[in-house]
Order: structure tokens, then C-alpha cells, then sequence
């Protein structure tokens, strides 16, 4: 990150005491935050970090080993398993909900009328707690005596959806959930860019002959890229933080079927007694998210100096 | 922008508006459905939900489930429902948020007003921790709470929940007090005001929109965490989203889908509330929270 010196705030000349001790103010202000902010993530990151190098059972030991829980944290099936999910939960959850994000937004960008009453039954999902959506689609979906009995007993008898107890199938369930939770946010972002794209341009290719379908395929959507890129950073940072979704829904199951790194995570430190395990898994989690979010959080603070 | 083509046919343009609007309909029902469901299910005694259909409205919609749930229903040993869990919860919001809230306005106004050599990497530092995943700091988190004497209790959870919020109040502020005029600040400097009295009297009468959109935000965050919840204080002291995930997956004694839902509903309805009445400053949240910097 780059530092600018800036002109420092105005002290009188024959700075005395009292005026100097003012001057700090401002830092003294500040120096709690930033400080509980150094302990409570850099220096736990650094915890994490070291526990990751020991062979920490139940509790933290702090003798170092080596490498040895990312070797045994490669050599797990289930956290295989969690990478793989993770793989198709978050490549689907982040292009169903740019799809439909960006479907509805140009929907919704046809003047509408009585958009004001759709627009919030779009983006209310994302109020709610993942726990509160993980409980609402488990009884929607529930095999038993949910959407499939109610297919049934509309006439459509032969229709079958039991993914939520399919070994193959449930990931695909938190997709569902989780899709519908966060598309009307990706919306809200597509259409602050739609409302954002100046009129002259449109009506110019309107002059020129040019197709709504073609307007929107080579003008529209190519002046979204902003929207475009902060849609899928936000999504990919909360497919790799997504936690509460999965547990809420299928408890990582049926067997580990929906385990993801978070899941696997949490089990192996708090109920598997494999702390240094669990912190090597924590350590990769944070290294995609960094891998992710640095670069970008860089060019947005680099931007926004000029 | 708004795409009306003039050169197409009024009946093509008709069919087109009736195309998009049966879209827009028909995708609003399914935004609705799950939530419709649960409520309704929430309103219908057991035997009406095995035997009956799913969509159906309740015969005789009662509010038993909501009574159970709120007062009875049995969370791991105890059996009294939801309420205390729920009474967790807001204690732990309200302090929570108003103390985040109030250190990230002054961490924006000091970020912007008072810049000192290295503002921006402090500022850096402080955004990025903002994303971090949470597993990264939980198993330090649960040492330092147990060694603090905090484990299981609310006064933890209000630190852990202060402590990460801190990043994102401090970047709602910043980016507000950014667009600040710097003259009024420096005209009150030369009428002897203070620190204290520039921030009092001239930034925080104007702060109204952003304190909105900041509590919002940290409200929903807050209400709706489940990790550091089951993490911290899973026990007595565990806030709502944690009970309702331990009553919804517990497998004793027959499943009371109703209960479960009306519980559910319990946990939404204070988000939801503030959704419906401040819907604007919700979404204002969301995107400062996406799009960075």
C-alpha cells in the first residue's frame, strides 16, 4: 500500500504543551481500534498460522513440527471432498446468481411499473440468516412432505426430488438456497450500474438501427464490467466463507455429501480433536480469500485516489 | 437507463411488455414461496402438515405453534422455548452495535480529517480484516475468551462482534466523511473549535443517513451471525440463530415442523422488520459493503 504524506492539520507555531498534546489527539483516537484490530486479526492470523506448524490435539501445543498437518490435511478424503464441493457450489452459486441477478435488473430496467413493490421481494432474502433460509428450504425441500408430495398431489405424480437426502444431489440443494438468498443482491448491484449508463449512448445505437437484443449484447452489458467484477469477488469471498447455509440445511450431509472447507474446519478443530489440522484448513481458507480480495481491495484504494 | 425502442410495432411491443411482466411475476413467487410456506406451515397443527399439501392455506390457521415455540418448545435439556435465546440476542445487538457504530465514526472522521503519514495503510489494514474468513482467528478467539473468563457469555460475543465489525463501520464513515467539505472544518479550526467539537457540532448533525445505513447494517450482521455464536456461547447464553439451528436439527421426540417453523420465523422477523420499514438504507449497506473503497 502506498503512503502520501499529507500536509499535517495546522499547529500554531509556539506549539505549547497543551496544543501539542492535541495534535495527538486524532491518533489517540484511533490507536484503540487499530490496535484491537492488529491483536485480534493479524495476531491471530499469526496464532492460526503457528498452530498450523504443531500437533495440536484437543488443546494447543506449541512445539513445532513441520509441515506435517498440511501433509496430513492433503491427505484427508474429506477435505478433498470440501475442495471439491467448494469447486461446484461456488463456480454454480456465483454464475446462477450473476445469470439471475443480471436477468431481473434488465427485467426490472424496462419501466416498470410497480417496480418499487418487486424490487423488495427480490433482495429480502438476504435479511434473513442463512440459519432462518438453511430451515425454510429444508421443509421445502424435504422428500417427505414437501415440494415433492406437493407435485404429487397437484397431479404430477411422477415427479421425484430427494436431493436433499442424494449423496450425488445435495450439494446442489445449498446452490438452490444459497442462489436464492443472494440474487437479488447481485440485482441491486447490476441495476445501480444499469441506472449509472448514460442515455445518449443507447439512444444513439437506437438511431442507428441497432436491435434491443444487440444493444444490450454489445453496449449494456460491456459497460457492466465494473458490476460484473465486484459481483463475482463479493460471491467468491462469501462461497469460501459460506458456513451457516450448509449446516443449517444438511448439517455437511448425507455422509460428508456437502461437506465444505468451513465444515470441515470446524469439525476437525472443536469435535474431532485435530486443532492443528483445523488451523492448516483455516490457513488455506484465508489464503483464497487473500488471493481474492487483496488485489482487488488494492486497485479499489488506488482508484479512488485519482 | 431504460431501453424503449421506438422502430418496433405497438403489438410486438405489447407482447414483449406482457412477456417481461409474466417473468417478473412468476420469479416474484418463487422469491416468496419459501418463505410463504413457512409461515403457513408455522399456522397448522401437525396432522394437517402430514396429511395435507405443502402450498395448501391452514384450515383453521391457529398460533399453538408460535405459543410453543415461543415458550415451551425444548432446546437441547431445558424446555422453554425460544424467548430466552431470543432476550440473548438483543442483548447482545444493542451494545454491540452502538459500540461499533460509534468507534467507526470516529475512526472516519479521524481517517479523513486528521490524516497522518501511513493513514492509508492503517486504513488498509482495517478494511482487509473485514474479509478475512472467520475460521482464521476462532480457535485464538476461543482461547483469549476463555483466558478473559468470557467464554459463553454475552460480554464476549459483544467484544467478538465489535471487534469485527470495527472495519466495516470504519469504512462506511470513511467513505462519508471523505465526501465532506474540508473548508467548513478548517473555517471551524480557525474559530478555536477542537477534536471533539468540530466532530460534535459539524459532522455528526449531518451524519444522519450513514449512522442509518451503519446500524442497519451491523444489526442484520449481528442478529443473523452464526458462527461466532455456536462458537462462543453455545450454551445458555447462545443467541437465537444458535438455538433455533439446535432446535430444527434435533432429532428426539416426534419433529414438530410447525414449531420449527414458527421459530424460524421468530429469528427473521426483527431483520424483516427493519427491512420492510428501512429498506433503502439496507440496500445503501449492502453496496458500500461490496463495492470497496
Amino acid at each position: 500500500m502506498t503512503l502520501t504524506v499529507e500536509p499535517s492539520t495546522p499547529v500554531r507555531r509556539h506549539a505549547s504543551l497543551a496544543d501539542r498534546a492535541r495534535a495527538f489527539l486524532p491518533k489517540i483516537v484511533l490507536a484503540p481500534s487499530f490496535a484491537l484490530i492488529l491483536f485480534f486479526v493479524y495476531g491471530f492470523i499469526l496464532w492460526t498460522l503457528y498452530l498450523s506448524f504443531t500437533n495440536s490435539r484437543i488443546l494447543p501445543i506449541y512445539e513445532l513440527v513441520g509441515f506435517d498437518s498440511y501433509v496430513r490435511l492433503w491427505s484427508q478424503p474429506n477435505w478433498h471432498m470440501a475442495i471439491k464441493n467448494l469447486a461446484i457450489f461456488g463456480s454454480l452459486y456465483i454464475f446462477f446468481c450473476i445469470a439471475l441477478g443480471l436477468l431481473l435488473a434488465i427485467l426490472l430496467d424496462q419501466r416498470i411499473r410497480g417496480e418499487g413493490v418487486l424490487r423488495p421481494i427480490f433482495l429480502y432474502p438476504m435479511a434473513l440468516s442463512f440459519i432462518v433460509t438453511g430451515t425454510a428450504w429444508k421443509w421445502f425441500l424435504n422428500p417427505g412432505l414437501g415440494l415433492e408430495r406437493a407435485m404429487h398431489q397437484l397431479g404430477w405424480t411422477s415427479f421425484k426430488f430427494d436431493w436433499l437426502i442424494s449423496t450425488d444431489m445435495a450439494i446442489y440443494t445449498v446452490v438452490i438456497a444459497g442462489v436464492w438468498q443472494a440474487s437479488g443482491f447481485v440485482m441491486a448491484m447490476f441495476l445501480a450500474g444499469l441506472r449509472g449508463i448514460d442515455g445518449e449512448i443507447i439512444k444513439a445505437a437506437q438511431i442507428d438501427g441497432a436491435s434491443t437484443f444487440s444493444i444490450y449484447r454489445r453496449i449494456i452489458i460491456p459497460l457492466l464490467r465494473p458490476a460484473f467484477l465486484s459481483a463475482v469477488i463479493v460471491l467468491s469471498h462469501m462461497a469460501i466463507k459460506s458456513y451457516d447455509l450448509v449446516i443449517a440445511l444438511t448439517g455437511g450431509g448425507p455422509g460428508n455429501a456437502t461437506e465444505l472447507p468451513s465444515t470441515f474446519m470446524y469439525s476437525y478443530t472443536f469435535t474431532r480433536s485435530q486443532m492443528a489440522v483445523g488451523s492448516a484448513s483455516a490457513v488455506m481458507m484465508l489464503m483464497g480469500v487473500a488471493a481474492i480480495m487483496i488485489p482487488y481491495l488494492y486497485s479499489e484504494l488506488r482508484e479512488r485516489e485519482k | 437507463m431504460s431501453a424503449a425502442s421506438p422502430t418496433v410495432s405497438p403489438a410486438s411491443a405489447r407482447i414483449a411488455r406482457f412477456v417481461i411482466y409474466g417473468l417478473l411475476i412468476l420469479l416474484a413467487i418463487v422469491y416468496l414461496l419459501p418463505f410463504f410456506v413457512m409461515l403457513i406451515t408455522s399456522l397448522k397443527p401437525l396432522a394437517e402438515i402430514r396429511s395435507g399439501n405443502m402450498l395448501a392455506l391452514p384450515q383453521n390457521p391457529s398460533l399453538d405453534a408460535w405459543g410453543k415455540a415461543w415458550g415451551s418448545a425444548c432446546i437441547g435439556v431445558t424446555c422453554a422455548g425460544i424467548k430466552g435465546y431470543f432476550w440473548n440476542s438483543i442483548q447482545l445487538v444493542v451494545p454491540a452495535v452502538t459500540i461499533s457504530t460509534i468507534l467507526g465514526a470516529l475512526n472516519g472522521y479521524v481517517l479523513t480529517k486528521w490524516r497522518f503519514p501511513g493513514h492509508k495503510l492503517v486504513f488498509g489494514l482495517m478494511l482487509f480484516a473485514c474479509f478475512i474468513p472467520f475460521q482464521a482467528v476462532l480457535i485464538p478467539m476461543a482461547r483469549v475468551l476463555g483466558m478473559l473468563g468470557l467464554s459463553n457469555s454475552t460480554a464476549g460475543l459483544v467484544l467478538v462482534h465489535v471487534v469485527y465489525g470495527l472495519g466495516f463501520t470504519t469504512l462506511f464513515f470513511r467513505n462519508y466523511y471523505e465526501a465532506f467539505p474540508d473548508e467548513l472544518i478548517r473555517a471551524a479550526q480557525m474559530d478555536g473549535a477542537g477534536f471533539f467539537q468540530i466532530f460534535w457540532r459539524i459532522l455528526l448533525p449531518s451524519s444522519g443517513p450513514i449512522i442509518v445505513v451503519t446500524v442497519i447494517y451491523q444489526f442484520t450482521n449481528i442478529w443473523n451471525d452464526f458462527l461466532f455464536g455456536v462458537s462462543f456461547a453455545s450454551g445458555e447464553r447462545a443467541p437465537m440463530t444458535v438455538a433455533l439451528n439446535n432446535l430444527v436439527s434435533s432429532s428426539t421426540g416426534v419433529k414438530e415442523y410447525n414449531v420449527d417453523m414458527a421459530a424460524a420465523v421468530y429469528a427473521a422477523l426483527p431483520t424483516l422488520f427493519v427491512y420492510v420499514v428501512a429498506g433503502r438504507y439496507f440496500v445503501r449497506g449492502l453496496m458500500a459493503g461490496a463495492v470497496k473503497g
